[in-house]
């Protein structure tokens, strides 16, 4: 047996600002060649393990380090992030902040600038990986005008090329749309055979990283190792959900069925997935159930009409398009990045002004109120909370949108305190905002939003970034706004698990236009809505349909019943 | 689309766009500091002419640099007209005569030729750089201006962040809009409607999210760039620099020349002052 490439030894973190150690009593190798998935809900340490392969722990972030970590032969705490980044390259979260260069090819460069090679060996090395990394079209462009995949992968060029023989994904697929991240696993695949890569991957979607074969999953809880074996093995002890993760879709539809999980066989891959009996199983269960009539809402409250706008008049973004959002619906918005998802909802909050077309909501005409006015009805939720917040505390965070309109102190006082219990946010109304979680910042800009009492909400990505603990409670919280307040909700999402489970219409956008809108079920199971939109198709399909069932209608039972659990 | 603010690299396939950023760097500065120390009007009028006529090749719209032009208009005429306010003698004291066109010598304002004259060759010092400055940021690359500065013995830490800054601008841009409209949303009115002072503290609502999100911006990008070994050496290459041609050294010729000729000029009149009034 060789000897391991990556080696923990009783290694513990702790970092100087936190007064509890972040990692403990860490012990793992990880072999060359093998691609391991490291998982675990926020603040389980995961990441603070990824800084502590690529040294940014302990030299950009100092704290007391206890017990042996050795990346590559060397001693992580003893060396420089710079010798350590000749063996681990690291693709951060967020491609965009990743991009250093002006255009692709400067950035592919970037790091054999940095040890000073020269023009030409510069050239044939950014070549090389284009090629390998299908960039050669793309070599002029500047980050702005490529896609999320498209960046991502130019990460990746600008780390291999110093052929490092590590990989470090930091959650790879948070910024992608699901077609992109599905396309970004394989290729991940596909690389670590080709290029002899040791792969390691931090992320919480487990089942879109298990698309491709895993040889290791390793399950962190509270700064330690909890599970470390292969995915095979600790799906079928069904530990998931305890450990705050979510289990793969099809493997939660195996369990409703009444599926005895001891009976699977590659119970981590769909595809190669053994169960005896298993159509008769997956077959008694769907007759078994019978659909409720969907709610009906009748009322309409935003209705668009013939809808046209472009910033260059001559290529529309949104081109001629008609809807209507009845009141108390909770709709999921979706489609590719850049088919004008945000554009439409900046159109309705005024934002943005129309070329063409109507909209009224709650039957005035929304064309003369100005962003201010239709902010009192409609309220719109940016995806990052930091470029809402604008105040240092909670309560004048929540309170700043009533005082701006001049409402009485006793009666913000009041709506405040209520909002705050409603968001669950009432015992840190003192707080600074800076000492609350990413999460709990997201909430506090939806109880500022909802504070104005407005009749629907827009949310852009209201999940992204969170584990299934606080999506859940997010999710939890706007399903009951929803039903409570009978307010009608937007939210635009890529994630397909949301749509799917929380919303009861989807709207897919494309080409300007709607491509379709339907129950998102239907939309789910739709192969050229899926292909068009970039959408991925869910595990629930393939299941169903490997089993001779209707998928659509299995989809939507499954759906119903999850909800029924909730 | 958005009204232009900044102005922007764009290879418009002139010769000025294929010199080296270091050449057009040097000449700039070069040209600069002669014209700044001279008060010769002809010499003055000289390097006007000739900014121009490259800034005629550099096949610039004026489109493109009239929000910037009409600033830096604006600003020499207020300050020439601050400097008439402060010193309104200030000609008569350099070139020893007065001729009176208004009012009379015992005033404290009146106007004499060689203040019109002093202040003519202010507004040509404030000008004649103008063209030169617009050609070497409009045409030369972005990722080459950062080489360019280091060529010419900036640190290349300071460089990039010139380079990181001009990469970020758009980003910021584009926060600031989005960040604008959900404090509009929230109530806070910017629009021309509003008083100028809520008008201002609608602005200082915008600047705290915009520099919390720029920060978290920076420490990433700072992370991206040592994990990649930028600050390992003492010095770096550059992907984008480029090699001196023969129109570089030619280019370099020329501009040393007019340098030169500027400071025989000095020799001659004497001063850094032409006096045509003697």
């Amino acid at each position: 047996m060789t000897a391991p490439i990556i080696s923990f030894k009783d290694f513990s973190f702790q970092y100087n600002s936190q007064t509890e150690p972040t990692l403990r009593h860490i012990n793992l190798d990880i072999y060359p060649g093998e691609k391991v998935l490291i998982a675990g809900p926020s603040g389980s340490g995961k990441s603070t393990l990824g800084r502590c392969l690529n040294g940014l722990i302990p030299q950009s972030y100092p704290g007391k380090v206890a017990g042996t970590a050795m990346v590559a032969g060397k001693e992580v705490t003893k060396s420089s992030i710079f010798d350590l980044s000749m063996n681990v390259g690291t693709v951060l979260q967020d491609p965009d902040s990743q991009f250093v260069g002006l255009t692709v090819v400067e950035d592919m460069a970037f790091s054999l600038e940095n040890d000073q090679q020269s023009q030409d060996e510069m050239q044939k090395a950014t070549a090389k990986w284009a090629t390998t990394l299908d960039l050669k079209d793309l070599l002029t462009h500047r980050p702005q005008e490529l896609s999320g995949g498209q960046k991502q992968r130019v990460s990746m060029a600008g780390v291999l090329i110093d052929n490092s023989k590590i990989l470090l994904f930091d959650e790879p697929l948070a910024s992608l749309d699901p077609a992109s991240g599905k396309a970004s696993m394989a290729l991940i695949d596909h690389l670590t055979h080709t290029q002899d890569l040791t792969v390691v991957i931090i992320e919480h979607r487990i089942e879109d990283v298990l698309q491709q074969p895993i040889d290791r999953l390793i399950v962190m809880q509270d700064g330690a190792i909890v599970a470390d074996d292969k995915p095979e093995a600790i799906l079928r002890q069904s530990l998931m959900a305890q450990l705050g993760l979510r289990e793969p879709l099809y493997l939660s539809a195996l369990k409703l069925a009444g599926v005895d999980l001891d009976t699977c066989q590659h119970i981590d891959s769909l595809a190669n997935l053994q169960v005896p009996d298993l159509t008769d199983q997956l077959q008694r269960w769907t007759a078994g159930v019978t659909l409720k009539a969907p709610v009906q809402h009748p009322d309409p409250l935003l209705t668009i009409d013939h809808l046209t706008f472009g910033y260059d008049p001559k290529a529309p973004i949104i081109n001629d398009l008609s809807t209507t959002l009845n009141r108390g619906e909770m709709v999921s918005l979706v489609g590719q990045n850049g088919t004008g998802k945000s554009t439409l909802s900046n159109l309705i909050t005024g934002f943005l002004t129309p070329q063409q077309g109507h909209m009224t909501f709650n039957g005035q005409p929304l064309e003369h109120q100005s962003v201010k006015e239709r902010a009192d009805q409609i309220g719109y939720i940016l995806q990052d909370p930091n470029q809402m917040i604008s105040k240092t505390l909670i309560y004048d965070e929540v309170a700043a949108g009533l005082v701006l309109r001049g409402v009485d102190p006793d009666t913000i006082e009041q709506r405040v305190y209520d909002v705050l219990k409603v968001c669950g946010l009432y015992e840190f109304r003192h707080w600074p905002i800076s000492a609350l979680s990413f999460g709990q910042k997201k909430r506090v800009t939806i109880a500022a939003i909802l504070v104005l009492e407005p009749a629907m909400l827009i949310l852009d990505e209201p999940t992204a970034g969170q584990d299934l603990q606080h999506y859940t409670e997010m999710m939890g919280f706007l399903t009951k706004i929803n039903h409570e307040k009978d307010m009608t909700i937007m939210l635009i999402t890529h994630d397909m698990h949301l749509m799917l489970e929380y919303t009861d219409r989807t709207i897919v956008l494309g080409s300007g236009n709607i491509l379709m809108d339907a129950a998102p079920a239907d939309v789910l199971t739709n192969d050229t809505i899926i292909d068009q939109a970039s959408l991925a198709k869910t595990s629930l399909y393939s299941l169903a349909a490997a089993h001779a069932i209707n998928p659509t209608e299995f989809v939507a039972k499954f759906v119903q019943a999850e909800r029924e659990a909730r | 689309m958005q009204h232009q603010l900044l102005i922007g690299y764009d290879d418009r396939h002139t010769f000025l766009n294929r010199l080296s950023g270091s050449t057009k760097l040097l000449s700039f500065v070069g040209l600069s500091v002669i014209g700044m120390m001279t008060f010769d009007t002809r010499y003055l009028l000289g390097i006007m002419v000739f900014s121009l006529i490259l800034f005629r090749f550099s096949k610039i719209k004026y489109r493109d640099v009239s929000f910037v032009m009409s600033v830096i208009i604006g600003f020499s005429v207020l300050n020439l007209v601050m400097v008439y306010v402060f010193a309104p003698h200030y000609g008569v004291d350099i070139y020893g005569t007065e001729h009176l066109l208004l009012g009379s010598s015992n005033h404290y304002f009146n106007l004499t030729t060689e203040q019109l004259f002093y202040e003519f060759n202010l507004l040509l010092k404030y000008t004649f750089a103008v063209p030169l400055a617009l050609i070497f940021l409009m045409t030369t690359n972005p990722s080459e201006f950062a080489a360019s500065l280091n060529k010419i013995g900036i640190s290349y830490r300071i460089s990039y962040s010139v380079a990181i800054a001009l990469r970020y601008i758009p980003d910021v841009q584009s926060d600031y809009r989005t960040i604008s409209l959900a404090q509009q949303a929230r109530g806070f009115e910017i629009s021309k409607k509003a008083k100028f002072m809520t008008r201002v503290k609608g602005g200082i609502q915008i600047m705290l999210p915009l520099i919390f999100s720029s920060l978290d911006r920076i420490e990433v990008i700072s992370q991206a760039m040592e994990l990649r070994r930028f600050g390992k050496g003492k010095k770096r290459t550059w992907y984008m620099a480029q090699k001196f041609k023969r129109n570089d050294y030619l280019a370099l010729l020329v501009v040393a020349l007019l340098i030169l000729l500027g400071i025989a000029l000095f020799k001659v009149n004497g001063g850094r002052f032409w006096n045509p009034f003697k």
